[in-house]
Formats: structure tokens, sequence, C-alpha cells
């Protein structure tokens, strides 16, 4: 291609790979400016490091009920794991009925290995949190576009839907969808499920922000210029306005996770979850119906406690940072 | 044209009651679930058991009484034109108490908690948010406290409850663990006492909504606050020899107010949503727990009831504010807006 290769140098003044690397170490001088984004990173990264840690030290039969017991002594309501009704019930809960692998964070009363429930769960958790957030962005920001490019009734009716769910209480709607879809499934919900359910209300937010900002847009000269120079609608969204909206997007699509995963937490804390998962609502909702708090067995309830405050923080720092990173109007320290 | 505007934002107002009430009537009904069936499933789990041949003929009868049996477009012309009365009918598994008086028993419960911890959190925050923002405020003080508020922001309400109800109620026993009031005693609103111990019940779960929520309006406040002081007025407050005080609270502290109160309106069913399972975490007698109840029962005439409820106090209250918010800002007129 011979016409083609002298514009090459023109384009990139140095080679791909340097150019890569040019790019990282800008990234990297831009993190340090922005500590919101670095501590979200770290204490996700400490989830990862404990999800990791648990997965080395445990099995994953561990974190299922009791499984080691035979089946007619397997703990339930009536019959609870033998070392929550004996009299001092840490000492036993930690070293029960396994001499090969010590039990580190102690057991629950249905006779998991804690740190086998994290193992599974923190995946589980943050898998809903991913599949209800990406279809809600992804969604979302698709009737954004219709709605806030093209206008007209089509703009209307987006509007008015989106306006109408969010006067609702989320959790209201999501609590009968999920009864619906659990009857449905003759008592069975997964927890992919549960995160498609709660897809289905995913893709508000995302909408009703992006809507706006694509508003704002459509008025810039540069997106005005490619209409007149003939593009198309479609050629319009994905050429000029998208890479421009992409930081926006990004930073709402950890908004979205973030929400995806409260919102399961919370059905999950009233009885709607998955129970054959681990995820951390599920331990959550164990720990309130067999009242653990108020019986002192700190060491069942304190861990998810703790791990989704650390989910929640690092969410919210990574979003917080991620929001700055989007609209240079704020990189201003103030 | 204010009345232009006015009529605008009714027609809005009872759309997305239609629209809600409409999802919430059918909703429920694509369960395929029985709620008589679940009744007779809970009776039998009590002791009251009756013959095979009886229960078919008893499920006719008690879906006859409770309008089940006619067609779905029936039931719910009916359910329309009952709800708009605030009449939903009698509870299915409290049968024979009627739902607006489930209604009616939770209901200050709720509104009590709920108005009481978001107003105080709002004020809190926003004053706090104002401060923070401030450059001649005491600012030292603030920074120090505020942060960790930023922080429990991000946290669930109802775990921070478990977090206090741990701390307070079980470690320190300074307050009961949950409920609306001892169950031993018997409920006498004239009776100092009483009203006492109500106030020591409702401490935890406000104090829960109340912490998590003030880093939230303090976040908002004081990004609206950076804007403000950027603002030309703030400039000519200051040229004015207006002391920093005035200048402080009656030009920025009024003018960044306004978002805020917008955020509420819009936060206010997230607020609901969360106040739900802190009620549940609580065992407190509200609307929360009733619903709760009521979901895990199929019982529809009290789920229609309770978000009928819900759907109509957000919706009057997000009225009221997009009503009176013209009249706080006069930059924004009834047309524009």
């Amino acid at each position: 291609m011979a016409t083609t290769a002298p514009t090459e140098p023109l384009a990139t003044s140095s080679s791909p790979t340097s150019d890569t690397l040019n790019q990282a170490a800008g990234l990297w001088r831009y993190m340090k400016r922005n500590p919101s984004i670095i501590a979200g990173f770290v204490l996700l990264g400490i989830i990862i490091l404990f999800w990791a840690f648990g997965t080395l030290m445990t099995a994953p039969e561990d974190a299922k009920d009791l499984a080691f017991a035979p089946p007619n002594k397997r703990p339930s309501l009536q019959n609870p794991h033998p070392c929550y009704a004996s009299e001092n019930p840490r000492e036993l809960c930690f070293a029960y009925d396994n001499e090969e692998r010590q039990h580190l964070l102690g057991t629950d009363r249905l006779g998991k290995d804690i740190l086998a429930s994290f193992s599974q769960g923190i995946p589980q958790t943050i898998m809903i949190g991913l599949i209800a957030g990406s279809l809600g962005t992804v969604v979302g920001t698709i009737l954004a576009f219709v709605a806030g490019y093209y206008g007209g009734i089509l703009d209307a009716a987006i509007r008015f839907i989106v306006d109408t769910l969010q006067t609702i209480p989320g959790l209201l709607i999501l609590i009968i969808i999920t009864i619906a879809w659990r009857e449905v499934g003759g008592g069975e919900m997964t927890f992919i499920q549960l995160a498609l359910i709660i897809a289905m209300l995913a893709w508000l937010g995302p909408t009703r922000v992006v809507r706006s900002q694509v508003l704002v847009m459509k008025q810039r000269s540069y997106v005005e210029m490619a209409r007149l120079s003939g593009m198309n609608g479609p050629e319009v969204i994905l050429k000029e306005m998208m890479p421009n909206l992409m930081p926006f997007i990004v930073a709402n699509f950890v908004l979205a996770v973030s929400s995806a995963i409260l919102a399961s937490i919370g059905l999950e804390a009233l009885g709607l979850g998955d129970f054959s998962s681990n995820t951390l609502g599920m331990m959550i909702y164990h720990n309130i119906w067999y009242g653990s708090l108020v019986n002192g067995w700190w060491w069942w309830w304190s861990p998810p406690i703790v791990v989704i405050v650390i989910l929640f923080i690092g969410l919210f720092m990574l979003s917080r940072g991620m929001d700055e990173w989007a609209n240079p109007r704020l990189r201003r320290r103030f | 044209m204010t009345v232009d505007y006015l009529a605008r934002r009714i027609g809005m107002f009872v759309a997305v009651i239609f629209v809600a009430t409409s999802f919430n009537f059918f909703l429920p009904r694509f369960t395929g679930q029985d709620p008589i069936a679940t009744r007779l499933e809970l009776l039998a789990a009590e002791g009251v058991t009756t013959r095979a041949e009886d229960y078919a003929a008893l499920i006719e009868t008690y879906n006859a009484k409770f309008g089940l049996d006619r067609p779905l477009v029936l039931q719910y012309l009916t359910y329309l034109s009952t709800a708009v009365r605030f009449d939903f009918g009698e509870s299915i598994t409290k049968y024979p108490t009627r739902v607006s008086e489930l209604i009616n028993q939770a209901m200050p419960w709720s509104i009590g908690l709920l108005v009481t911890s978001t107003l105080l959190a709002f004020v809190v925050g926003t004053l706090g948010g104002a401060v923070l923002a401030w450059q001649h405020g005491p600012k030292a003080a603030f920074e120090l406290i505020l942060p960790p508020f930023f922080l429990l922001a991000a946290v669930p309400y109802y775990l921070l409850g478990l977090i206090l109800i741990w701390l307070l109620a079980f470690q320190a026993k300074l307050l009961p663990l949950g409920g609306g009031y001892a169950p031993t005693t018997l409920p006498d609103w004239s009776d100092f006492g009483f009203l006492w111990e109500v106030f020591k019940h409702s401490l935890l779960p406000a104090l829960s909504i109340v912490l998590a929520s003030i880093g939230f309006w303090a976040l908002g406040m004081r990004s609206m606050m950076i804007t403000m002081q950027g603002e030309d007025y703030m400039l000519q407050a200051e040229a004015k020899g207006l002391t920093k005080a005035r200048a402080f609270f009656r030009y920025a502290v009024r003018n960044a107010v306004l978002p805020q109160t917008t955020a509420l309106a819009l936060t206010l069913p997230h607020v609901v949503s969360g106040a739900i399972l802190v009620e549940r975490i609580f065992g407190y007698p509200g609307i929360g727990r009733v619903l709760y109840e009521a979901i895990t029962g199929f019982d529809y005439f009290v789920i229609q009831g309770v978000v009928f409820i819900i759907v109509l106090a957000i919706a009057f209250a997000m009225l009221v504010i997009d009503v009176i918010y013209p009249l706080l800002d006069p930059r924004i007129s009834y047309s524009s807006a």
C-alpha cells in the first residue's frame, strides 16, 4: 500500500507500544492526583484478596450445610448445629468435626464454614452486581440516546415511564416481581435470576442521567457540524457522541453495579434470595433469621457486615473518583 | 402560566398513581399463587384441618367471598373504584381485620420515624456540608467530624442498624433490642411512661437512618456551595462590604439549599425503601412490617393497600415540593419548570 504508507508516520509520532506505555504512565500520573480512585481500588482489592485467601484455605464442600455430617444429623431450625446448642458455642464452633482443617472463622449455625461461604458468596454477589449493572447501563444508554437525540413522542414516553417508576420505591416493585418469579419457578430461584430481576429496574437511573447529558451534548458545535456534514443519527451517536460520553457512562456503570448489589442484599435480607447460594445478602438473612445478634454469635454476623461495608465504601470511592475523571470541571482540587 | 404548570403537574401526579396502582394490581396476580390456599395451609400448620372433599368447597367459598373468582377486569375496576376511597377490603391472612385498619395502625409509627429522622439528617447534613465549603467557618472541626459520615452514606441503613443493635442494645444495654414498645406493656398514649418507652424504642431505628444519611446531604450541599462561591453575586456581596457571615448565610446557603430540596423529593422513594428494611430489622410496628408480613402471606389486599398508600404519600410529597419550589426560587418560573 504505497499510497497510505507515507501518512502513517504523521499520524503517530512513536511506535504503538511506547504509545500505550505513555498512556499507561499518563493514567498512573492522573490516578496519583485522584486519591478516591486509588482508595476504591485498594478497598475492592482487599475483598479480592480475602476471597483468594478463603479459596486457598477452604474447600468448596465446606460451604455446604454440614456436608460432612450424615443427612439425619444435618442442622435445621429444630435441630441446630450441635456446637450452637452447647454451653460454649464459640470453642466448639471453631473446631467442630474437622480434624484436618481448622475453621479459621468458625462455622455458622447451619454448619457451613464461614470462610468457605465467603469464597463462594463474594463472587456470587459481585456477579449479581455486574450482570444487573451492565444490563441496566447498556439498556439505559440506548434508551437515553433514543430519547435525548431523537426527541419527540419516544422521548416523552420514555421520560414518562422513568418518572413514574422512579416515584415508586424500587424495592417494592422488586419484591413483587421476585415473588412472582419464584412462584413461576416453583419456589426455586437462582442468584443469576435474581440479578435479571434487579436488571428490570436497573436501567432507570442510567436512562435519566445519560439522557440529560445527551441533551446538553446535542447542542455542542461539533455534533451540529457532524449533522450538517451529512452523518445520519446512528453515525453521529456512535462516532461523535459515544466516545465523548464514554467516561461518564463508565462512571455511571460503577454506580449501577453498586445499587444493584444494594438491591440484591435488600431482597435477600428480606428472605427473597437464592437459598442454595452463599451470597453476602443470604448470610445477612440467616443471621437475622437465627437472631445471631441477640445470641452473641459475633463471629457469624460480623464478617459479612464488614465485607459488605468495605465493598460499598470501595464502590462509592471508585464512583466518586471516576466522576471526577469523567467530569474534568471537578478535577480542580478544592 | 401558573395554572398551566399546576394542571400539568397534577396531571402527572394522577398518572403516576394510576400506573403504579395498576402495576401493583396485576403483578401479584401473575404469580399464579393462590392466597386462599396459602391461608388454608397456614391454618393447617396451626392444627386446623378439614376433610379433603371440604377443601375444594372451602376454597370456592372463600374465592367468592373475596371476589377472586370474578373476571380479572371486573376485579380491577372494583379495585380502582374502592382504592380512591381508601377502601382496600379485608385482609386475607388476618381476616376479618380491614386493610385500612392495619394501615391506620402502622402508619403513625412509620411517619413519625421517617419524618423525624429524615428531616434531622437533612438539616444537620445540609448545615454541615455548607460549613465545610465555607473558607471562613470553623472548618477544622467539621473536617474531622464529617468525612466518616460520607463513608457511612455508602452503607445501607439496616446494616448500620444491625451494628447499632449490637453496640447499644446488646453490649451496652442502653436501649431496647427492637419493637415499638415493650411487649409486656399495654399501649396507652396518654401515659407519659409509655411515651418515653416509645421514644426509647424509636431511637435506634431513627439513629441508623440519621447516621447513614447525614453524609449524603452533606456531600450534596458541599458541592453546591463550592459552585455558589464562584458566582458573581458572591463577589458583589463581598464588594458591597457585607460581613462574611451575612454573605455566607443570606447569599450562598440560601441559594444552595434549593437544589437540596429537589434532591429531598427525588430521594424520598429510596429513603422509604431503606426504611422498610430498617423496620424489618428492628421489628418496628410500622408500614414496612405490615408489607413484609403481607408479602410472605400473599395477602393481595394488604400489599395493594400498602403500596397504594406509599406511592400516594411519595407522589404527594413530590408534588408539594415541585409546586412550592418556584416560590422558593424566583429564578425558576412555573412555565419553564
